[in-house]
Protein backbone atom coordinates (compact mmCIF):
# COMPACT_ATOMS: atom_id res chain seq x y z
CA UNK A 1 0.00 0.00 0.00
CA UNK A 2 1.71 3.15 -1.14
CA UNK A 3 1.36 6.55 0.45
CA UNK A 4 -0.43 7.81 -2.63
CA UNK A 5 -3.13 5.17 -2.62
CA UNK A 6 -3.64 5.77 1.11
CA UNK A 7 -4.17 9.48 0.53
CA UNK A 8 -6.54 8.60 -2.28
CA UNK A 9 -8.52 6.30 0.00
CA UNK A 10 -8.86 9.06 2.59
CA UNK A 11 -9.90 11.66 0.03
CA UNK A 12 -12.47 9.34 -1.55
CA UNK A 13 -13.95 8.41 1.83
CA UNK A 14 -14.26 12.05 2.92
CA UNK A 15 -15.80 13.07 -0.41
CA UNK A 16 -18.31 10.22 -0.18
CA UNK A 17 -19.20 11.26 3.37
CA UNK A 18 -19.77 14.86 2.31
CA UNK A 19 -21.87 13.91 -0.72
CA UNK A 20 -23.94 11.49 1.36
CA UNK A 21 -24.59 14.16 3.98
CA UNK A 22 -25.93 16.59 1.39
CA UNK A 23 -28.01 13.83 -0.17
CA UNK A 24 -29.39 12.83 3.22
CA UNK A 25 -30.51 16.41 3.89
CA UNK A 26 -32.20 16.63 0.50
CA UNK A 27 -33.89 13.22 0.28
CA UNK A 28 -37.03 12.16 2.09
CA UNK A 29 -40.78 12.47 2.11
CA UNK A 30 -40.34 16.23 2.06
CA UNK A 31 -37.69 16.62 -0.66
CA UNK A 32 -35.53 19.71 -0.51
CA UNK A 33 -33.86 21.35 -3.49
CA UNK A 34 -30.10 21.97 -3.33
CA UNK A 35 -30.81 25.72 -3.58
CA UNK A 36 -33.00 25.61 -0.52
CA UNK A 37 -30.35 23.69 1.42
CA UNK A 38 -27.69 26.17 0.38
CA UNK A 39 -29.85 29.09 1.46
CA UNK A 40 -30.53 27.44 4.83
CA UNK A 41 -26.87 26.71 5.35
CA UNK A 42 -25.96 30.29 4.45
CA UNK A 43 -28.56 31.65 6.88
CA UNK A 44 -27.49 29.54 9.81
CA UNK A 45 -23.78 29.22 9.27
CA UNK A 46 -22.90 32.63 7.84
CA UNK A 47 -25.75 34.85 9.07
CA UNK A 48 -27.25 35.48 5.63
CA UNK A 49 -30.95 36.37 5.25
CA UNK A 50 -32.34 34.39 2.33
CA UNK A 51 -36.06 33.65 2.32
CA UNK A 52 -36.69 30.00 3.17
CA UNK A 53 -39.89 27.99 3.55
CA UNK A 54 -40.37 27.63 7.37
CA UNK A 55 -41.45 24.02 6.88
CA UNK A 56 -38.15 23.28 5.18
CA UNK A 57 -36.34 24.93 8.05
CA UNK A 58 -38.16 22.74 10.57
CA UNK A 59 -37.43 19.61 8.58
CA UNK A 60 -33.73 20.39 8.38
CA UNK A 61 -33.15 21.67 11.92
CA UNK A 62 -35.55 19.57 13.97
CA UNK A 63 -35.91 16.32 12.07
CA UNK A 64 -33.22 15.54 9.50
CA UNK A 65 -30.40 17.43 11.19
CA UNK A 66 -30.42 15.52 14.48
CA UNK A 67 -31.04 12.26 12.69
CA UNK A 68 -28.13 12.76 10.31
CA UNK A 69 -25.82 13.80 13.14
CA UNK A 70 -26.92 10.75 15.11
CA UNK A 71 -26.18 8.47 12.15
CA UNK A 72 -22.72 9.99 11.81
CA UNK A 73 -22.00 9.73 15.54
CA UNK A 74 -23.31 6.18 15.95
CA UNK A 75 -21.62 4.96 12.76
CA UNK A 76 -18.25 6.46 13.67
CA UNK A 77 -18.46 5.18 17.27
CA UNK A 78 -19.38 1.60 16.34
CA UNK A 79 -16.69 1.47 13.65
CA UNK A 80 -14.02 2.88 15.99
CA UNK A 81 -14.91 0.44 18.76
CA UNK A 82 -14.91 -2.45 16.30
CA UNK A 83 -11.52 -1.42 14.93
CA UNK A 84 -10.05 -1.28 18.43
CA UNK A 85 -11.49 -4.66 19.41
CA UNK A 86 -10.46 -6.48 16.24
CA UNK A 87 -6.90 -5.33 16.79
CA UNK A 88 -6.86 -5.98 20.49
CA UNK A 89 -8.44 -9.43 20.33
CA UNK A 90 -6.39 -10.28 17.22
CA UNK A 91 -9.53 -11.63 15.67
CA UNK A 92 -11.34 -10.56 12.50
CA UNK A 93 -14.73 -11.76 13.67
CA UNK A 94 -14.93 -9.52 16.70
CA UNK A 95 -17.50 -6.75 16.88
CA UNK A 96 -18.05 -4.10 19.56
CA UNK A 97 -20.64 -6.43 21.18
CA UNK A 98 -18.04 -9.03 22.10
CA UNK A 99 -17.84 -8.02 25.76
CA UNK A 100 -21.60 -7.83 26.23
CA UNK A 101 -22.16 -4.10 25.89
CA UNK A 102 -25.11 -4.53 23.50
CA UNK A 103 -26.68 -7.29 25.56
CA UNK A 104 -26.42 -5.14 28.69
CA UNK A 105 -27.81 -2.08 26.91
CA UNK A 106 -30.67 -4.14 25.49
CA UNK A 107 -31.53 -5.51 28.92
CA UNK A 108 -31.47 -2.00 30.40
CA UNK A 109 -33.73 -0.62 27.66
CA UNK A 110 -36.11 -3.59 27.76
CA UNK A 111 -36.43 -3.23 31.53
CA UNK A 112 -37.29 0.44 31.01
CA UNK A 113 -39.94 -0.41 28.42
CA UNK A 114 -41.28 -3.25 30.57
CA UNK A 115 -41.81 -0.91 33.49
CA UNK A 116 -43.33 1.74 31.17
CA UNK A 117 -40.67 4.36 31.80
CA UNK A 118 -40.09 7.53 29.80
CA UNK A 119 -37.85 7.63 26.74
CA UNK A 120 -35.12 9.31 28.77
CA UNK A 121 -35.16 6.60 31.43
CA UNK A 122 -35.06 3.93 28.72
CA UNK A 123 -31.98 5.57 27.19
CA UNK A 124 -30.28 5.91 30.54
CA UNK A 125 -31.17 2.28 31.24
CA UNK A 126 -29.56 1.23 27.97
CA UNK A 127 -26.41 3.27 28.64
CA UNK A 128 -26.11 2.08 32.24
CA UNK A 129 -26.90 -1.51 31.27
CA UNK A 130 -24.15 -1.51 28.66
CA UNK A 131 -21.55 -0.18 31.11
CA UNK A 132 -22.68 -2.56 33.85
CA UNK A 133 -22.46 -5.61 31.60
CA UNK A 134 -18.88 -4.82 30.58
CA UNK A 135 -17.93 -4.04 34.18
CA UNK A 136 -19.16 -7.50 35.20
CA UNK A 137 -17.28 -9.08 32.29
CA UNK A 138 -14.04 -7.30 33.28
CA UNK A 139 -14.46 -8.37 36.90
CA UNK A 140 -15.08 -12.00 35.93
CA UNK A 141 -12.22 -11.94 33.43
CA UNK A 142 -9.82 -10.52 36.03
CA UNK A 143 -10.82 -13.09 38.66
CA UNK A 144 -9.80 -16.08 36.52
CA UNK A 145 -6.09 -15.43 36.68
CA UNK A 146 -4.92 -18.82 35.55
CA UNK A 147 -6.09 -18.38 31.96
CA UNK A 148 -5.02 -16.28 29.03
CA UNK A 149 -6.50 -12.85 29.88
CA UNK A 150 -7.95 -12.31 26.40
CA UNK A 151 -9.63 -15.71 26.36
CA UNK A 152 -10.99 -15.08 29.86
CA UNK A 153 -12.48 -11.74 28.75
CA UNK A 154 -14.11 -13.17 25.63
CA UNK A 155 -15.54 -16.19 27.44
CA UNK A 156 -16.88 -13.97 30.21
CA UNK A 157 -18.41 -11.70 27.53
CA UNK A 158 -20.15 -14.62 25.84
CA UNK A 159 -21.46 -16.01 29.12
CA UNK A 160 -22.78 -12.65 30.35
CA UNK A 161 -24.24 -11.90 26.91
CA UNK A 162 -26.10 -15.21 26.90
CA UNK A 163 -27.40 -14.66 30.43
CA UNK A 164 -28.68 -11.19 29.53
CA UNK A 165 -30.19 -12.55 26.33
CA UNK A 166 -32.24 -15.07 28.26
CA UNK A 167 -33.38 -12.37 30.70
CA UNK A 168 -34.50 -10.30 27.70
CA UNK A 169 -36.37 -13.31 26.33
CA UNK A 170 -38.09 -13.71 29.70
CA UNK A 171 -39.14 -10.04 29.74
CA UNK A 172 -40.47 -10.31 26.17
CA UNK A 173 -42.46 -13.36 27.21
CA UNK A 174 -43.96 -11.51 30.17
CA UNK A 175 -44.46 -8.19 28.36
CA UNK A 176 -47.86 -6.87 27.27
CA UNK A 177 -48.09 -8.11 23.66
CA UNK A 178 -50.02 -5.05 22.42
CA UNK A 179 -48.14 -2.13 23.95
CA UNK A 180 -44.77 -3.29 25.19
CA UNK A 181 -43.73 -6.14 22.92
CA UNK A 182 -43.77 -4.06 19.70
CA UNK A 183 -41.77 -1.34 21.47
CA UNK A 184 -39.24 -3.89 22.66
CA UNK A 185 -38.92 -5.48 19.21
CA UNK A 186 -38.60 -2.07 17.61
CA UNK A 187 -35.85 -1.04 20.03
CA UNK A 188 -33.94 -4.30 19.54
CA UNK A 189 -33.98 -3.77 15.76
CA UNK A 190 -32.47 -0.33 16.14
CA UNK A 191 -33.68 2.94 14.70
CA UNK A 192 -32.62 6.54 14.38
CA UNK A 193 -36.14 7.78 13.59
CA UNK A 194 -36.89 9.19 17.02
CA UNK A 195 -33.56 10.88 17.78
CA UNK A 196 -34.11 14.37 19.20
CA UNK A 197 -31.54 17.15 19.66
CA UNK A 198 -31.65 16.40 23.39
CA UNK A 199 -30.75 12.74 22.82
CA UNK A 200 -27.79 13.83 20.78
CA UNK A 201 -26.67 16.31 23.41
CA UNK A 202 -26.81 13.54 26.02
CA UNK A 203 -24.98 10.90 24.01
CA UNK A 204 -22.33 12.98 22.27
CA UNK A 205 -20.19 13.81 25.34
CA UNK A 206 -19.94 10.13 26.30
CA UNK A 207 -19.14 9.07 22.76
CA UNK A 208 -16.43 11.74 22.64
CA UNK A 209 -15.14 10.70 26.06
CA UNK A 210 -14.46 7.30 24.51
CA UNK A 211 -13.31 8.52 21.14
CA UNK A 212 -10.71 11.04 22.32
CA UNK A 213 -8.57 8.62 24.40
CA UNK A 214 -8.78 6.01 21.65
CA UNK A 215 -7.62 8.56 19.13
CA UNK A 216 -4.76 9.64 21.40
CA UNK A 217 -3.71 6.02 21.89
CA UNK A 218 -3.91 5.31 18.17
CA UNK A 219 -0.24 4.49 17.62
CA UNK A 220 0.18 2.53 20.84
CA UNK A 221 -2.88 0.42 19.94
CA UNK A 222 -0.65 -1.35 17.39
CA UNK A 223 1.25 -2.94 20.25
CA UNK A 224 -1.90 -4.61 21.59
CA UNK A 225 -2.11 -6.68 18.42
CA UNK A 226 1.18 -8.39 19.36
CA UNK A 227 1.35 -11.34 21.74
CA UNK A 228 1.31 -10.12 25.36
CA UNK A 229 4.92 -11.13 26.11
CA UNK A 230 6.22 -9.26 23.09
CA UNK A 231 4.26 -6.11 23.83
CA UNK A 232 5.44 -6.16 27.45
CA UNK A 233 9.05 -6.72 26.42
CA UNK A 234 8.69 -3.67 24.18
CA UNK A 235 7.76 -1.64 27.26
CA UNK A 236 3.95 -1.63 27.21
CA UNK A 237 1.98 -2.22 30.41
CA UNK A 238 -0.40 -4.45 28.47
CA UNK A 239 -3.05 -5.02 31.13
CA UNK A 240 -3.56 -1.33 31.85
CA UNK A 241 -3.59 -0.34 28.19
CA UNK A 242 -6.09 -3.06 27.37
CA UNK A 243 -8.37 -1.93 30.20
CA UNK A 244 -8.19 1.68 28.98
CA UNK A 245 -9.16 0.62 25.45
CA UNK A 246 -12.03 -1.54 26.69
CA UNK A 247 -13.36 1.36 28.78
CA UNK A 248 -13.12 3.81 25.87
CA UNK A 249 -14.76 1.44 23.40
CA UNK A 250 -17.50 0.58 25.88
CA UNK A 251 -18.32 4.22 26.60
CA UNK A 252 -18.63 4.90 22.88
CA UNK A 253 -20.69 1.84 22.09
CA UNK A 254 -23.02 2.28 25.06
CA UNK A 255 -23.64 5.93 24.17
CA UNK A 256 -24.35 4.96 20.56
CA UNK A 257 -26.65 2.07 21.42
CA UNK A 258 -28.57 4.22 23.91
CA UNK A 259 -29.82 6.53 21.15
CA UNK A 260 -30.00 4.10 18.23
CA UNK A 261 -30.86 0.71 19.68
CA UNK A 262 -28.86 -2.25 18.42
CA UNK A 263 -27.53 -1.80 14.90
CA UNK A 264 -25.31 -4.69 13.95
CA UNK A 265 -22.67 -5.17 11.27
CA UNK A 266 -21.21 -1.65 11.26
CA UNK A 267 -18.59 -2.48 13.90
CA UNK A 268 -17.74 -5.78 12.23
CA UNK A 269 -17.75 -4.81 8.58
CA UNK A 270 -16.30 -1.32 8.45
CA UNK A 271 -12.95 -2.10 10.15
CA UNK A 272 -12.34 -4.78 7.51
CA UNK A 273 -13.11 -2.44 4.67
CA UNK A 274 -10.83 0.23 6.13
CA UNK A 275 -8.03 -2.28 6.72
CA UNK A 276 -8.19 -3.39 3.10
CA UNK A 277 -7.79 0.22 2.01
CA UNK A 278 -4.95 1.45 4.26
CA UNK A 279 -3.52 -1.62 5.99
CA UNK A 280 -3.50 -2.56 9.67
CA UNK A 281 -1.44 0.30 11.08
CA UNK A 282 -3.85 1.63 13.67
CA UNK A 283 -3.08 5.34 13.55
CA UNK A 284 -3.99 5.33 9.85
CA UNK A 285 -6.78 2.80 10.23
CA UNK A 286 -8.79 4.44 12.99
CA UNK A 287 -9.65 7.77 11.28
CA UNK A 288 -10.58 6.09 8.00
CA UNK A 289 -12.64 3.50 9.83
CA UNK A 290 -14.59 6.28 11.57
CA UNK A 291 -15.24 8.13 8.32
CA UNK A 292 -16.40 4.96 6.59
CA UNK A 293 -18.57 3.96 9.55
CA UNK A 294 -20.26 7.34 9.60
CA UNK A 295 -20.82 7.26 5.84
CA UNK A 296 -22.11 3.69 5.86
CA UNK A 297 -24.66 4.21 8.61
CA UNK A 298 -25.80 7.50 7.09
CA UNK A 299 -26.34 5.79 3.73
CA UNK A 300 -28.21 2.93 5.39
CA UNK A 301 -30.37 5.25 7.46
CA UNK A 302 -31.21 7.41 4.44
CA UNK A 303 -32.20 4.29 2.51
CA UNK A 304 -34.25 3.03 5.43
CA UNK A 305 -36.42 6.16 5.45
CA UNK A 306 -36.72 6.62 1.67
CA UNK A 307 -36.92 3.10 0.18
CA UNK A 308 -40.43 2.23 1.29
CA UNK A 309 -43.57 3.95 2.62
CA UNK A 310 -42.76 2.57 6.07
CA UNK A 311 -39.29 2.76 7.60
CA UNK A 312 -37.16 -0.32 7.23
CA UNK A 313 -35.16 -0.89 10.45
CA UNK A 314 -31.53 0.05 9.71
CA UNK A 315 -30.34 -3.03 11.61
CA UNK A 316 -32.06 -5.15 8.97
CA UNK A 317 -30.60 -3.12 6.12
CA UNK A 318 -27.04 -3.22 7.48
CA UNK A 319 -27.30 -7.00 7.51
CA UNK A 320 -28.85 -7.16 4.04
CA UNK A 321 -26.12 -4.95 2.59
CA UNK A 322 -23.42 -6.17 4.94
CA UNK A 323 -23.64 -9.91 4.39
CA UNK A 324 -22.85 -10.01 0.66
CA UNK A 325 -20.25 -7.28 1.07
CA UNK A 326 -18.60 -9.21 3.88
CA UNK A 327 -18.52 -12.40 1.83
CA UNK A 328 -17.02 -10.52 -1.08
CA UNK A 329 -14.40 -9.00 1.21
CA UNK A 330 -13.44 -12.37 2.58
CA UNK A 331 -13.20 -13.89 -0.87
CA UNK A 332 -11.05 -11.06 -2.19
CA UNK A 333 -8.98 -10.23 0.90
CA UNK A 334 -5.43 -11.49 0.73
CA UNK A 335 -3.28 -9.53 3.03
CA UNK A 336 -5.25 -8.00 5.80
CA UNK A 337 -4.95 -11.20 7.87
CA UNK A 338 -2.44 -13.95 7.80
CA UNK B 1 25.24 -5.93 31.96
CA UNK B 2 22.85 -8.76 32.79
CA UNK B 3 23.26 -10.40 36.14
CA UNK B 4 21.26 -13.00 38.09
CA UNK B 5 21.97 -13.88 41.72
CA UNK B 6 20.60 -16.95 43.43
CA UNK B 7 17.69 -16.83 40.99
CA UNK B 8 14.68 -19.06 41.47
CA UNK B 9 12.39 -19.31 38.47
CA UNK B 10 9.19 -21.13 37.66
CA UNK B 11 5.46 -20.73 37.48
CA UNK B 12 3.13 -20.13 40.42
CA UNK B 13 3.03 -23.39 42.34
CA UNK B 14 5.83 -24.99 40.33
CA UNK B 15 9.51 -24.22 40.79
CA UNK B 16 11.58 -24.99 37.70
CA UNK B 17 15.07 -23.91 38.77
CA UNK B 18 16.76 -22.69 41.94
CA UNK B 19 19.92 -20.83 42.90
CA UNK B 20 21.06 -19.79 39.43
CA UNK B 21 23.97 -17.37 39.22
CA UNK B 22 24.64 -15.71 35.91
CA UNK B 23 26.72 -12.82 34.76
CA UNK B 24 26.93 -11.49 31.26
CA UNK B 25 29.03 -8.52 30.24
CA UNK B 26 29.17 -6.40 27.10
CA UNK B 27 30.45 -8.37 24.12
CA UNK B 28 29.66 -11.74 25.64
CA UNK B 29 27.33 -14.32 24.14
CA UNK B 30 25.60 -16.86 26.33
CA UNK B 31 24.17 -19.93 24.66
CA UNK B 32 21.32 -21.59 26.51
CA UNK B 33 20.95 -25.31 25.87
CA UNK B 34 18.61 -27.90 27.28
CA UNK B 35 16.00 -30.48 26.40
CA UNK B 36 12.38 -29.66 25.67
CA UNK B 37 10.67 -28.84 28.93
CA UNK B 38 14.03 -28.14 30.57
CA UNK B 39 13.04 -24.61 31.56
CA UNK B 40 14.71 -22.50 28.88
CA UNK B 41 11.61 -20.46 28.12
CA UNK B 42 10.76 -20.08 31.80
CA UNK B 43 14.25 -18.76 32.50
CA UNK B 44 13.98 -16.37 29.56
CA UNK B 45 10.67 -14.99 30.74
CA UNK B 46 12.12 -14.50 34.22
CA UNK B 47 15.22 -12.74 32.90
CA UNK B 48 12.97 -10.44 30.87
CA UNK B 49 10.82 -9.68 33.89
CA UNK B 50 7.76 -11.17 32.21
CA UNK B 51 7.54 -13.71 35.01
CA UNK B 52 8.33 -12.65 38.59
CA UNK B 53 11.45 -14.25 40.06
CA UNK B 54 10.56 -16.77 42.77
CA UNK B 55 13.79 -16.07 44.61
CA UNK B 56 16.92 -13.98 44.19
CA UNK B 57 17.31 -11.05 41.83
CA UNK B 58 17.89 -10.16 38.21
CA UNK B 59 19.92 -7.01 37.66
CA UNK B 60 20.08 -5.10 34.44
CA UNK B 61 22.90 -2.57 34.09
CA UNK B 62 23.17 -2.68 37.89
CA UNK B 63 19.49 -2.13 38.64
CA UNK B 64 17.13 -4.72 40.02
CA UNK B 65 14.35 -5.65 37.58
CA UNK B 66 11.73 -5.25 40.29
CA UNK B 67 12.49 -1.55 40.65
CA UNK B 68 12.27 -0.86 36.93
CA UNK B 69 9.21 0.11 34.93
CA UNK B 70 8.40 -1.95 31.84
CA UNK B 71 9.64 0.82 29.58
CA UNK B 72 12.91 1.08 31.58
CA UNK B 73 13.50 -2.63 31.05
CA UNK B 74 12.70 -2.30 27.36
CA UNK B 75 15.29 0.44 26.91
CA UNK B 76 17.96 -1.83 28.42
CA UNK B 77 17.01 -5.28 27.14
CA UNK B 78 15.48 -6.36 23.84
CA UNK B 79 13.57 -9.56 23.26
CA UNK B 80 13.48 -11.44 19.98
CA UNK B 81 10.60 -13.92 20.19
CA UNK B 82 10.80 -17.33 18.62
CA UNK B 83 7.78 -17.08 16.37
CA UNK B 84 6.48 -13.66 15.64
CA UNK B 85 2.80 -14.07 16.33
CA UNK B 86 1.48 -10.96 14.59
CA UNK B 87 -1.67 -11.68 12.68
CA UNK B 88 -1.75 -8.28 11.10
CA UNK B 89 0.04 -7.47 7.90
CA UNK B 90 2.34 -4.73 9.17
CA UNK B 91 5.21 -3.75 6.95
CA UNK B 92 8.74 -4.45 8.17
CA UNK B 93 9.26 -0.73 8.72
CA UNK B 94 6.11 -0.45 10.84
CA UNK B 95 7.07 -3.52 12.85
CA UNK B 96 10.63 -2.30 13.51
CA UNK B 97 9.24 1.09 14.49
CA UNK B 98 7.28 -0.65 17.25
CA UNK B 99 10.66 -1.32 18.85
CA UNK B 100 10.70 2.38 19.72
CA UNK B 101 7.67 2.11 21.99
CA UNK B 102 9.64 2.59 25.19
CA UNK B 103 10.98 5.90 23.84
CA UNK B 104 7.59 7.24 22.79
CA UNK B 105 5.09 8.91 25.10
CA UNK B 106 1.81 7.23 25.94
CA UNK B 107 -0.27 9.42 23.62
CA UNK B 108 2.45 10.21 21.07
CA UNK B 109 3.35 8.79 17.70
CA UNK B 110 6.91 8.05 16.51
CA UNK B 111 8.93 11.16 15.66
CA UNK B 112 11.83 11.71 13.26
CA UNK B 113 14.38 10.42 15.80
CA UNK B 114 12.39 7.19 16.15
CA UNK B 115 12.13 6.81 12.38
CA UNK B 116 15.88 7.32 12.08
CA UNK B 117 16.57 4.71 14.77
CA UNK B 118 14.29 2.21 13.05
CA UNK B 119 15.92 2.94 9.71
CA UNK B 120 19.36 2.49 11.24
CA UNK B 121 18.36 -0.89 12.69
CA UNK B 122 16.95 -1.99 9.32
CA UNK B 123 20.19 -1.00 7.58
CA UNK B 124 22.34 -2.66 10.28
CA UNK B 125 20.63 -5.96 9.53
CA UNK B 126 20.91 -5.40 5.80
CA UNK B 127 17.18 -5.75 5.19
CA UNK B 128 16.60 -2.35 3.61
CA UNK B 129 15.14 -4.02 0.55
CA UNK B 130 12.44 -5.62 2.71
CA UNK B 131 11.37 -2.45 4.53
CA UNK B 132 8.09 -2.00 2.66
CA UNK B 133 7.32 -5.72 2.48
CA UNK B 134 4.55 -7.13 4.61
CA UNK B 135 5.90 -9.11 7.54
CA UNK B 136 3.41 -11.97 7.23
CA UNK B 137 4.64 -12.62 3.69
CA UNK B 138 8.34 -12.88 4.59
CA UNK B 139 10.26 -16.12 4.89
CA UNK B 140 11.18 -17.32 8.37
CA UNK B 141 14.77 -16.09 8.07
CA UNK B 142 13.76 -12.65 6.84
CA UNK B 143 11.21 -12.35 9.61
CA UNK B 144 13.84 -13.32 12.19
CA UNK B 145 16.13 -10.57 10.92
CA UNK B 146 13.25 -8.08 11.09
CA UNK B 147 12.59 -9.06 14.70
CA UNK B 148 16.30 -8.61 15.54
CA UNK B 149 16.11 -5.18 13.89
CA UNK B 150 13.14 -4.34 16.07
CA UNK B 151 15.12 -5.29 19.20
CA UNK B 152 18.04 -3.12 18.01
CA UNK B 153 15.66 -0.21 17.44
CA UNK B 154 14.77 -0.45 21.13
CA UNK B 155 18.22 0.93 21.88
CA UNK B 156 18.84 -1.91 24.34
CA UNK B 157 22.40 -3.17 24.86
CA UNK B 158 21.34 -6.60 26.07
CA UNK B 159 19.48 -8.92 23.71
CA UNK B 160 17.58 -12.09 24.48
CA UNK B 161 16.85 -14.33 21.50
CA UNK B 162 14.51 -17.28 21.92
CA UNK B 163 15.63 -20.09 19.58
CA UNK B 164 16.53 -17.68 16.79
CA UNK B 165 17.53 -20.46 14.40
CA UNK B 166 14.51 -22.69 14.97
CA UNK B 167 12.69 -23.57 11.75
CA UNK B 168 15.19 -21.70 9.59
CA UNK B 169 16.93 -23.29 6.63
CA UNK B 170 20.66 -24.00 6.87
CA UNK B 171 21.77 -20.77 5.19
CA UNK B 172 19.53 -18.60 7.34
CA UNK B 173 20.74 -20.37 10.50
CA UNK B 174 24.30 -19.43 9.58
CA UNK B 175 23.26 -15.85 8.79
CA UNK B 176 21.55 -15.43 12.16
CA UNK B 177 24.58 -16.88 14.01
CA UNK B 178 26.86 -14.54 12.11
CA UNK B 179 24.59 -11.65 13.12
CA UNK B 180 24.86 -12.71 16.78
CA UNK B 181 28.66 -12.71 16.58
CA UNK B 182 28.66 -9.32 14.91
CA UNK B 183 26.38 -7.84 17.58
CA UNK B 184 28.66 -9.13 20.33
CA UNK B 185 31.64 -7.58 18.56
CA UNK B 186 29.79 -4.28 18.65
CA UNK B 187 29.42 -4.57 22.42
CA UNK B 188 26.00 -6.06 22.84
CA UNK B 189 25.45 -8.69 25.50
CA UNK B 190 23.53 -11.54 23.87
CA UNK B 191 21.66 -14.53 25.26
CA UNK B 192 20.27 -17.07 22.83
CA UNK B 193 18.76 -20.49 23.17
CA UNK B 194 19.10 -23.31 20.69
CA UNK B 195 18.66 -27.04 20.25
CA UNK B 196 21.93 -27.44 18.37
CA UNK B 197 24.90 -27.66 20.78
CA UNK B 198 27.31 -27.11 17.91
CA UNK B 199 26.07 -23.54 17.57
CA UNK B 200 27.63 -22.74 20.95
CA UNK B 201 31.12 -23.44 19.52
CA UNK B 202 30.39 -21.14 16.59
CA UNK B 203 28.80 -18.16 18.26
CA UNK B 204 28.94 -18.28 22.06
CA UNK B 205 31.53 -17.35 24.63
CA UNK B 206 29.66 -19.14 27.41
CA UNK B 207 27.16 -21.95 27.73
CA UNK B 208 24.43 -22.69 30.21
CA UNK B 209 23.20 -26.26 29.90
CA UNK B 210 19.89 -26.90 31.64
CA UNK B 211 18.72 -30.41 32.43
CA UNK B 212 15.48 -31.77 33.78
CA UNK B 213 15.02 -31.38 37.51
CA UNK B 214 16.90 -28.09 37.83
CA UNK B 215 20.42 -29.49 37.33
CA UNK B 216 22.68 -27.37 35.15
CA UNK B 217 26.21 -26.71 33.97
CA UNK B 218 27.81 -23.42 33.15
CA UNK B 219 31.13 -22.53 31.59
CA UNK B 220 32.93 -22.06 28.30
CA UNK B 221 31.63 -24.10 25.34
CA UNK B 222 34.66 -26.40 25.53
CA UNK B 223 34.09 -27.08 29.23
CA UNK B 224 30.36 -27.70 29.08
CA UNK B 225 29.76 -29.32 25.71
CA UNK B 226 31.37 -32.71 26.14
CA UNK B 227 30.14 -36.09 24.98
CA UNK B 228 29.55 -37.07 28.59
CA UNK B 229 27.51 -33.97 29.52
CA UNK B 230 25.40 -34.13 26.37
CA UNK B 231 24.69 -37.79 27.05
CA UNK B 232 23.62 -36.97 30.61
CA UNK B 233 21.26 -34.24 29.50
CA UNK B 234 19.86 -35.50 26.21
CA UNK B 235 20.29 -39.24 26.71
CA UNK B 236 21.95 -39.85 23.34
CA UNK B 237 25.49 -40.73 22.25
CA UNK B 238 27.42 -37.77 20.85
CA UNK B 239 30.96 -37.32 19.63
CA UNK B 240 32.58 -33.94 20.06
CA UNK B 241 35.60 -33.44 17.82
CA UNK B 242 37.67 -30.66 16.29
CA UNK B 243 37.35 -29.96 12.60
CA UNK B 244 39.78 -27.40 11.19
CA UNK B 245 40.17 -25.87 14.64
CA UNK B 246 36.45 -25.61 15.42
CA UNK B 247 34.69 -28.11 17.61
CA UNK B 248 31.65 -29.88 16.22
CA UNK B 249 29.03 -32.20 17.70
CA UNK B 250 28.12 -35.34 15.88
CA UNK B 251 25.41 -37.66 17.12
CA UNK B 252 26.07 -41.38 16.98
CA UNK B 253 23.11 -43.34 15.65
Amino acid sequence: MTRRSRVLAYAAALAALLALTVLAFAAGRFPLAPGELAALAANHLFGAHYRVDPAAETVVLQIRGPRILAALLVGASLAAAGTAYQGMFRNPLVSPDILGVSAGAALGAVLGIFFSQSALVIQLGAFGGGLAAVAVVIAVGASVRRHDPILALILAGIVIGTLFGSLIALLKYLADPYNQLPAITYWLLGSLAAVSPRDLALAAPFALAGLVPLYLLRWRMNLLSLPDDEARALGVPVGRLRLAVVCAATLMTAAAVAISGIIGWVGLLIPHAARLLVGPEFSRLLPLSMVLGAAFLLAVDTLSRTLAPIEIPPGVLTALIGTPFFLWLFASARRSWQ
Amino acid sequence: MLEARDLGYGYPGRAVGRGLDLELGAGEVLCLLGPNGGGKTTLFRTLLGLLPAQAGTVRLAGQSLETLQRADVARRMGYVPQVHGAQFAFTVREAVLMGRTAHIGMFAAPGPADRDAAEGAIQALGIGALAERVITELSGGERQLAMIARALAQGARALVLDEPTASLDFGNQVRVLREIRRLAAEGYAVVFSTHDPGQAFLAASRVLLLAHGGARLQGTPAEVITAENLHDVYGVEVRVAALEGVRVCMPVL
